[in-house]
């Protein structure tokens, strides 16, 4: 019998298939499940309400990241009003159905994505969900991750099941290498400028290419947490020798016999050479500069050295009039005007952090910027690690001390800023840079006004006062 | 929840893209963990001056309109719903008494619980939204659409027929409103089995602490 060729997600999708249900869509097997105190909270109690259990604690692990202070000798108390009331349900319910936790003081605890892969939880080939839609992370290990709503976690929780509709598959290669100072951050805005927000609805998308072989583990779990800005079902990027080191050894890793079957499992795992993709798409990246967004939508973006686009001028080329709306109301919600230089663009705050850009790799990157470098004045600067592993590690190796030296606050692990829930805020900065992966309106707080960036030209805006990237400093 | 069949209704155009959920409800407006209660807090940045105080209606907000103060039918652009996972978004909708999202496109993980939560998503071409949203201003929203979940068509305010597809499982949960759950919970023992035989062929995935 000669097989049909299949990409990676088709294998993946198919080995954990339970039910067709029709015209495409699929029961599938969920083997991972992470919750938060934000969705995780609400789909325990509503479980509970219903009388309904939790098939199989053990896939099942929790931990505090969305409402949490990020404050030294922080507890459940949180400036956000109401906050507590989340992190105990989370805590009780964890408790109430035996769910592994990571409580605000756990070496563990931490942004469910990171903590993920940190504990080696998420695991290449295998399927995860969180009420979270950046878990799409876990895709640079090669795991099949995506983000559901509350319910969607109830029902993965009480059947270790949850329906999709089969993505269509897109295959976006990326040739070439990165320069050393464009990193992961500055590929995956590019990529979404380029193709457009809404360019991945549908499709999984799997990352192939040169380029992509050449990033490390964190730097792809950097480029397939944007695609969901990408609007795609999930990311991913077939295991290699990297991803298998990443994972060897980690707490919730396979050992001894199963790890050796495992590894001969993974190395399998790459789409079949013939393999069909509805969609191909292929890039050069050696000539990419970093990159910058100067609107409310990720793929208002352009190079550091670029200038803000005309919604009017032709070469935008936008036939859908609604795209046009938009990108008006970024421009207004910006306060900027068409042809600003993006490097003339004066900022308030920069922060690095969330699970985009707040592993060990990225703080080393901002703080190699740092390192002699002080924030300009005004200038409010915050770091704020992936997680508590990230931040020990970080402390380590004397990567805090650069931090704030340089004026940056350093902090305890969580989402923080990285959207704004109603306590902590950016204290009145309206323009900010930011290592995350959302600059919708009201994101990081009303009326705030959000860049993103990688971490290296955070840190380097940082310290210019304005959008800039590392081209743009003098050796200090 | 209700079943969705056919409803006759003006539809209130809120013709952006992109329109991501931290803009239908900003995670500051979720303050209880629940899902009830959320329908005067959707879209608050748009809908009023001055969310933090008197939250006084922002006059030229579609929704703070007479024809569209209690809408069951929102046309959008492409992408609506992007970003945050959020259900919040969908319970803040469903509040409101929206019951029906026609747009070029939607977030996927906006769409997966709109279906959760009995409302429909309806993907038509974005110069048929286009034309709608036309119809509405013209007639100053005095105009009415049919969303016709049976037939599976949406009949402009001409009269004009516009098929939309959706999976026949998702469509059936809709009409009879039935919870995905408890659908799920029905399938346990093939899920069951099935978890063995995984167990069988990938048996480091559930092995160590992950065993139960
Ligand atoms: S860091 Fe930001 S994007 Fe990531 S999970 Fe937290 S809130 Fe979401």
């Amino acid at each position: 019998m000669i097989l049909k060729p299949r990409t990676l997600i088709d294998k993946l999708w198919e080995a954990h298939s339970v039910a067709d249900l029709g015209d495409g869509v699929s029961l599938l097997h969920i083997d991972r499940i992470f919750l938060h105190e934000r969705s995780g909270a609400v789909a325990l109690r509503s479980l509970k309400a219903a009388g309904r259990t939790v098939c199989r604690p053990a896939l099942a692990f929790a931990t505090i990241d969305h409402i949490v202070d990020t404050e030294t000798g922080r507890g459940d108390h949180t400036k956000f009003s109401g906050g507590s009331e989340f992190i105990r349900a989370m805590r009780n319910g964890a408790g109430d159905f035996g769910i592994t936790f990571f409580d605000i003081n756990d070496a563990r605890q931490g942004i469910t994505h990171v903590v993920a892969a940190e504990q080696g939880i998420a695991l290449p080939g295998a399927t995860m969900v969180c009420g979270d839609s950046h878990t799409c992370t876990l895709g640079g290990l090669g795991a099949l991750a995506w983000g559901v709503g509350s319910s969607g976690i109830e029902q993965a929780l009480a059947t270790q099941t949850v329906e999709e509709r089969r993505p269509q598959s897109m295959r976006i290669r990326c040739d070439g290498r990165l320069t050393a100072d464009v990193f992961a951050k500055d590929l995956v805005l590019s990529l979404i400028g380029q193709f457009g927000a809404s360019g991945g609805a549908g499709f999984a998308i799997e990352f192939t290419g040169s380029a992509v072989r050449a990033l490390p583990i964190e730097a792809r779990m950097t480029l397939c947490n944007m695609a969901v800005e990408f609007a795609g079902f999930t990311g991913i990027v077939a295991p290699d020798d990297q991803t298998i080191q990443y994972v060897q050894g980690r707490p919730y890793a396979p050992q001894g016999a199963l790890w050796e079957q495992a590894i001969k499992y993974w190395h399998g795992l790459a789409s079949d050479d013939d393999a069909l993709f509805d969609r191909d798409l292929v890039v050069n990246v050696s000539s990419l500069a970093p990159q910058v967004t100067w609107g409310t939508s990720p793929q208002h973006v352009v190079s550091t050295d670029g200038a803000v686009p005309d919604p009017g001028a032709a070469a935008t080329g936008l036939t859908d009039p609604a795209q046009r709306l938009s990108m008006e109301a970024a421009l207004r919600y910006m306060d900027l005007t068409p042809g600003t230089r993006m490097g003339s663009i004066p900022i308030d705050a920069a922060f690095i952090g969330s699970c985009t850009n707040a592993r060990l790799s990225d703080l080393r990157e901002a703080a190699a910027v740092l390192r002699g470098r002080k924030v300009a004045p005004g200038v409010t600067a915050l770091c704020v690690p992936g997680s508590t592993e990230v931040k020990r590690a970080a402390e380590n190796e004397g990567l805090d001390r650069v931090f704030k030296d340089a004026g940056f606050e350093w902090r305890e692990s969580g989402c923080s800023l990285c959207f704004f829930v109603g306590g902590d805020n950016f204290g009145g900065a309206r323009r900010v840079i930011s290592t995350t992966n959302r600059n919708f309106e009201g994101r990081q707080g009303p009326g705030v006004r959000s860049h993103l960036a990688s971490p290296a030209t955070v840190a380097a805006s940082a310290t210019l006062g304005r959008i800039g990237s590392v081209r743009d400093l003098n050796t200090p | 929840m209700q079943p969705f069949t056919i409803l006759r209704a003006p539809a209130a155009p809120l013709m952006r893209s992109d329109i991501d959920t931290d803009a239908i409800i900003p995670s500051r407006e979720m303050t209880q963990v629940g899902k009830t209660g959320l329908g005067s807090r959707l879209f608050a940045n748009w809908r009023y001056i001055d969310v933090h105080q008197k939250r006084e209606e922002r006059a030229e907000f579609v929704l703070n309109q007479a024809p569209y103060r209690h809408a069951q039918v929102l046309l959008a652009g492409e992408n609506f719903g992007c970003g945050s996972s959020r259900e919040g978004a969908v319970w803040a909708l469903h509040d409101f008494g929206i019951r029906c999202i026609i747009a070029p496109s939607f977030g996927s993980i906006f769409r997966a619980n709109c279906l959760r939560n009995g409302l429909l998503p309806i993907i038509l071409e974005s110069t048929t939204v286009e034309k709608i949203a036309q119809q509405m201003e013209v007639s100053n929203g005095s105009a009415s659409i049919v969303i016709d979940l049976i037939a599976c068509t949406v009949t402009d305010a001409d009269g004009t027929n516009y098929p939309f597809s959706i999976p026949p499982q998702q469509r059936e949960m809709l009409l009879r409103g039935l919870d995905s759950i408890g659908l799920a919970i029905n399938r346990l023992p093939e899920i069951n089995l099935f978890h063995e035989n995984l167990n069988r062929q990938q048996p480091w995935l559930f092995a160590g602490h992950l065993k139960d």
